[in-house]
């Protein structure tokens, strides 16, 4: 018989009990893994959230990187799951909004007053950065996020299978979708443009030689070039010459080091994990041309910091992030070449980085260089969605470019409208 | 009860002690016991049930994008907005598609289930746990073996390599609304976790059955089978039947998980949950819209149970049947 059954619980007992259990609860909560690098600063306690990266070693160099600060303790939510944004934008209306996050460069965070002006940690290293980076971070002179990295995205593919079918490597897209077609066998997909073709959307509107927005921050994306780039794509997607619904994602490169596809669209960061896997059998090439005013181009997305103007702790957050992004050198370029590869964004570190001097890294910079395009700050998530909208449902689902696209006009218009009046 | 003694006669139980006089004061008073037993409920009630309608009651009213304390009143705008919205007013069609499919599949898959595992006569509780077991399964995680390792695109999909065996060439499942082979794979999904839990229900409700109605039926001639399940247990497991359908249909208006992480993005196949989280809460952040999505939802789910209510019955009492 075991001694509990001897005890006495009387109703006083079981409530001791329990309110003991809710005290060591909250107790444990404390100790919890709440993502905090121990032993790290003092001070004040700053919360920063990143998005989980697919390369290994990332989460672990940031949070060598907050525990190496000394003026406060710094915890990092690393969230995990293809929701980052959506998690960001509801915890930033909470009192448990980050103090400094990544994200992309958005004008609607900046007109909610969610993120701070940054303008005086900048403008002594202004010179130093990539000046698309500045401008695409710049709203009325005013400087609203750091850039921590440059990730230009291209197609990467099998030179051995492009010699093999006797393909060159497309210039247009007509060429594209002709050379997915000679290089499909019954064991391998011409081309992986990622299971939602999302991706498609920018570079698209790029290379058929238009933009999202024109000078007055109206429409320019809805041209006949666009339309017939988004009726090709269809033609790819029903060719059966395209890998669809595979495991993983575009920016994860497991189709085509698993042969599964003479082609993917990737991004840069992804090149040391292919070149691993594929060693010299691996070439880039830029998103090919849409009709006859087109030209190539080069995605350049990219992560960046920006400061919760809303924190509680703003000022030592700034110092936090000028800190970090700012006056650390090695870590910057830590972060940008240790685990994958991607493009320093300030210029002193690029130019020095060994790693991008030779070979395919530096055939990227080159495309980069050439034929990059930037995050427009007026080109916000509603305007995102609209696009990718019209994807799904002209390329996937099969409806009209044109009807589509005149749908989105409407969306795109009602967002500008809130944006710039 | 009585103890037994030595000489094995027993003694009678001592007299139970005198009841306590009523308590004094508040402790006990009834309506005191009634507040401390329903008070925490009715707090939560309030706060994470009734608050938040009301908050989202406000929120429909105004312009509330990246905000939930919003300043402009924008008075009947975004109900419209949602009335006149082709993805909104779609999900309702994608969620009435995906119940007529589900509710009855799952009644009837749970139901014949339940009459096999019911009849074995060895092993039998090892098959109910077999059956069991996918209702612990998280929704997430079985949609993420339904989509990369059972329904993945690639040739080394489960269902693809099976297929091939026949000469059957890869399938893209969840790629393209043409055709709707997406429709397969939520459908089998939920049909695997859900199935088992209402198989225990109807297995129970077999168990009350009793045995001397299938034995009067054989003395009046009924042959075992079809005729004595449609006859006999069919209209036995009327309550139960009942009541799986309505948990059926509620499950099917809360249908999310599966939704959201096979078809990730896609611009169809989005039950009315899944639209409102785009519209509220994923990128788009607009509280206003989404609030006013949410109460069109709400009384339109209120009306369906009263629908319900009145044709199946549920919650009528036996006199009234």
């Amino acid at each position: 018989m075991s001694a509990l059954s001897n005890s006495s619980w009387d109703r006083r007992t079981v409530l001791r009990a329990a309110l003991g259990l809710t005290a060591a609860g909250g107790l444990a909560a404390c100790g919890g893994n709440t993502g905090r690098s121990s032993g790290g600063g003092s001070g004040k306690n700053l919360t920063q959230y990143f998005h989980a990266y697919g390369e290994a070693g990332t989460e672990q160099a940031i949070k060598k990187y907050a525990k190496a600060y000394k003026d406060a303790n710094v915890t990092t939510q690393w969230i995990t799951g293809s929701n980052f944004e959506s998690k960001l934008f509801a915890s930033l209306l909470t009192d448990e909004a980050p103090d400094c996050f990544e994200f992309h460069p958005q004008l609607q965070m900046i007109e909610s007053g969610q993120v701070a002006d940054l303008t005086d940690l900048i403008d002594p290293v202004k010179d130093d950065f990539n000046q698309a980076d500045i401008q695409s971070h710049t709203v009325d002179g005013k400087i609203y996020g750091i850039r921590m990295i440059d990730d230009p995205q291209f197609f990467f593919y099998r030179p051995s299978m492009f010699e093999k079918a006797g393909v060159e490597v497309p210039q247009t897209l007509e060429e594209l979708i002709e050379a997915a077609a000679k290089l499909t066998t019954d064991k391998v997909k011409g081309a992986y443009l990622g299971n939602t073709l999302h991706s498609m959307v920018n570079p698209l509107i790029w290379s058929a030689g238009a933009q999202h927005l024109d000078d007055k921050n109206q429409i320019a994306y809805h041209t006949d070039t666009v339309v017939d780039g988004f009726k090709q794509l269809r033609k790819l997607f029903t060719s059966g010459d395209l890998l669809l619904d595979a495991p993983t994602d575009f920016w994860d490169p497991s189709a085509l080091n698993q042969g599964l596809t003479a082609m993917q669209w990737c991004g840069m960061w992804a090149m040391p994990q292919m070149q691993e896997a594929l060693g010299d059998d691996l070439g880039i090439f830029p998103f090919p041309k849409v009709g006859d005013a087109g030209k190539l181009s080069v995605y350049n997305g990219g992560w960046s910091m920006f400061v919760n103007a809303k924190g509680k702790n703003l000022d030592a957050t700034k110092e936090y992030v000028k800190w970090l992004w700012i006056d650390q050198k090695e870590y910057q370029e830590d972060w940008a070449l240790s685990y994958g590869f991607h493009i320093p964004p300030r210029t002193s570190i690029a130019e020095s980085a060994d790693k991008l001097k030779s070979g395919l890294p530096a055939e990227g910079v080159k495309l980069f260089n050439e034929y990059g395009n930037f995050d427009n700050i007026g080109w916000t998530q509603a305007s995102i969605t609209a696009l990718e909208d019209v994807l799904a449902n002209s390329v996937r689902k099969g409806g009209d470019p044109d009807a589509e696209l005149t749908k989105a006009d409407a969306k795109v218009n009602r967002e500008l409208k809130k944006l710039f009046g | 009860m009585s103890t037994i003694t030595k000489d094995g006669v027993s003694s009678p139980t001592p007299a139970k002690a005198s009841p306590a006089k009523p308590r004094r004061g508040v402790r006990g008073s009834p309506t005191f016991n009634f507040w401390l037993f329903t008070g925490p409920f009715l707090i939560g009630l309030a706060v994470f049930v009734y608050l938040p309608i009301l908050w989202s009651l406000y929120l429909s009213f105004f312009e509330a994008r990246f905000t939930v304390t919003p300043s402009t009143f924008i008075g009947f705008d975004n109900y419209v907005t949602m009335l006149t919205d082709e993805d909104f007013m779609g999900s309702l069609v994608t969620f009435t598609v995906f119940a007529v499919f589900i509710v009855p599949t799952t009644w009837a898959a749970s139901l014949g289930l339940a009459l096999m595992v019911n009849r074995l006569r060895f092993m039998r509780a090892f098959f109910r746990s077999v059956f069991f077991l996918p209702t612990a399964v998280s929704y997430v995680a079985a949609s993420l073996v339904w989509k990369m390792s059972i329904f993945s695109g690639v040739r080394f999909g489960m269902m693809n390599t099976f297929l091939s065996l026949f000469g059957i060439d890869n399938t893209a499942w969840l790629a393209s609304p043409d055709p709707p082979w997406y429709w397969l794979v939520i459908l089998t999904v939920r049909l695997w976790l859900q199935a088992g839990f209402y198989m225990i229900l109807f297995i129970a409700a077999l168990q009350n059955i009793p045995q001397e109605m299938y034995e009067a039926a054989a003395i009046d001639g009924a042959k075992p089978g079809w005729q004595t399940f449609w006859h006999i247990t069919l209209p036995q497991l009327r309550a139960t039947s009942t009541a799986v359908i309505l948990l059926l249909l509620v499950a099917a208006y809360q249908a999310f998980d599966e939704f959201f992480n096979l078809l990730h993005k896609t611009t169809w196949g989005r039950p009315p949950l899944v639209e409102l989280y785009y519209k509220a809460l994923g990128e788009s952040q607009d509280y206003g819209a989404g609030s006013a999505g949410a109460l069109i939802l709400t009384v339109l789910i209120c009306l369906v149970t009263l629908l319900q209510g009145k044709f199946l019955g549920f919650g009528r009492g036996e006199e009234s049947k």
